[in-house]
């Protein structure tokens, strides 16, 4: 018989952020305010895009070297590694990892980035990865400075890297941010204190790890993701 | 013992180069894909009907037959290999996107019933903690959309925010389907 698909656990909207957090200005005209329809999982809601190594060029999870034009990027040079699992602890193998990120002195590459700081000639910030077949996935960057933004007076958003990750099912996407360890900026986001849950906010700072730190070459940080796993078992398939 | 999920953050404002570094990720077929080909036209529009232009689409659908490429399909072997069923896409121009696709067939809901042929949506940006699902459907699809068991969760009064309108003015036809992110005509989101 056939195996169906396993059934995965919703959004946990208990740590997940609402559409509307007033303190981040720009959610207000932009956050549904009708009740969420609750959405059955289908073969539409559990597949999604299958990723494979055609996918990842040589460089792409080194962006101190991909973006080289004529010596290397100014910073911090570190290194990031973490686990892909499910909510059961499974590991989430092949998994799609887009990174993208300020330069050191918190400056995008982007036309609409308006920070007075330098940009960067060797760096560009964009990066991508695959987990491999235990969910495990590294790259190399240069660690992301902090930068200003409008949404109150004197507001900075602290150091973060941006990840986007696609699980197994369409359901399974997240997108998100990476944090540092001790930086005096987190109480004062308000889009890192969009989470509700305190263990919650917790999830997206990673951690020091000096069994990843190379001597005399970078620094090692460790950032572990968790996406939704399975809700039960209701399809029992026994074999005659 | 289950493990807490990863909260999610926005996308932000300076996504393109991480996301959109590929041209034509809004195209999904070649010159071997099966099927219809169709245009997706719409416009991310805001709570005060202003065009959002940081956001992000990402689309994903069956194939011409109703099958995906990936395990999880119990017929996989019959999807078409020319055939990715992602796509994704940017609002830079004025809250615009388009997307280049094929008509998906009919996916199964359970063992007697199907789905009205639907493409499932997701919407990113700045602004938005977390992304939105929705599903686009056609509406030159009526009698399938009639039965469709995910439609008829949806309030009857609220349905027409989710079926995309065709076109014939152009060489190919174009479905219009517009992303209202609040207010009186917004649009249906779900949560899976
Ligand atoms: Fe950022």
């Amino acid at each position: 018989m056939q195996e169906l698909p396993r059934v995965l656990t919703s959004l946990d909207w208990n740590v997940q952020p609402p559409y509307l957090h007033a303190p981040y200005k720009s959610t207000v005209l932009r956050s549904p305010q009708k009740p969420l329809i609750p959405l059955p999982q289908t073969l539409s809601e559990l597949t999604g895009p299958v990723y494979g190594h055609e996918n990842i060029r040589p460089l792409d999870n080194d962006l101190t070297k991909n973006a080289v034009v004529n010596g290397e990027p100014v910073g911090e040079r570190i290194i990031v590694v973490g686990r892909v699992i499910d909510e059961d602890g499974r590991p989430v193998p092949n998994a799609l990892i887009e990174v993208w990120q300020a330069n050191a002195c918190g400056r995008y590459i982007h036309k609409n980035d308006q920070h007075p700081a330098p940009l960067d000639p060797n760096f560009t910030g964009a990066g991508r990865v695959l987990t491999d077949a235990n969910g495990e996935y590294r790259f190399t960057t240069i660690k992301p400075g902090a930068y200003p933004w409008r949404n109150h007076e004197n507001a900075w958003r602290p150091a973060h890297i941006h990840f986007s990750i696609f699980g197994t099912a369409f359901i399974s996407r997240l997108v998100t941010q990476m944090f540092f360890p001790g930086d005096p900026l987190m109480p004062l986001d308000p889009i890192y204190n969009g989470i509700p849950d305190e263990n919650g906010r917790k999830r997206l700072i990673s951690e020091y790890a000096h069994d990843i730190t190379e001597p005399e070459w970078a620094l090692g940080y460790r950032f572990n993701i968790v996406l939704n796993g399975s809700r039960m078992t209701p399809f029992e398939t026994k074999d005659a | 013992m289950k493990h807490m999920q990863t909260p999610s953050q926005t996308v932000g404002p300076f996504f393109h180069y991480g996301l959109m570094v590929e041209q034509d990720q809004n195209v999904l077929y070649d010159e071997m894909t099966r099927g219809q080909r169709i245009h997706i036209k719409g416009q991310v529009i805001d709570g005060k009907s202003q065009p959002v232009t940081d956001a992000m689409i990402e689309i994903w659908q069956a194939d011409a037959g109703g099958h995906h490429n990936h395990p999880s399909d119990p017929n996989q072997a019959q999807a078409d290999p020319h055939f990715k069923g992602f796509g994704r896409v940017d609002t830079v121009h004025n809250g615009q996107f388009l997307f280049r696709t094929i008509k998906p067939g009919r996916v199964a809901y359970d063992a007697e019933a199907d789905q009205a042929p639907h493409i499932n949506v997701r919407v990113f940006s700045r602004g938005m903690l977390i992304h939105a699902y929705t599903r686009l459907y056609f509406s030159d699809e009526e009698e399938a959309n009639k039965t469709d068991p995910v439609l008829n969760l949806v309030p009857a009064d609220r349905r027409y925010t989710l079926v995309a309108s065709r076109e014939d003015t152009g060489e190919l036809p174009t479905y219009c389907f517009n992303v209202v992110l609040q207010g009186e005509m917004e649009t249906v989101f779900f949560n899976p």
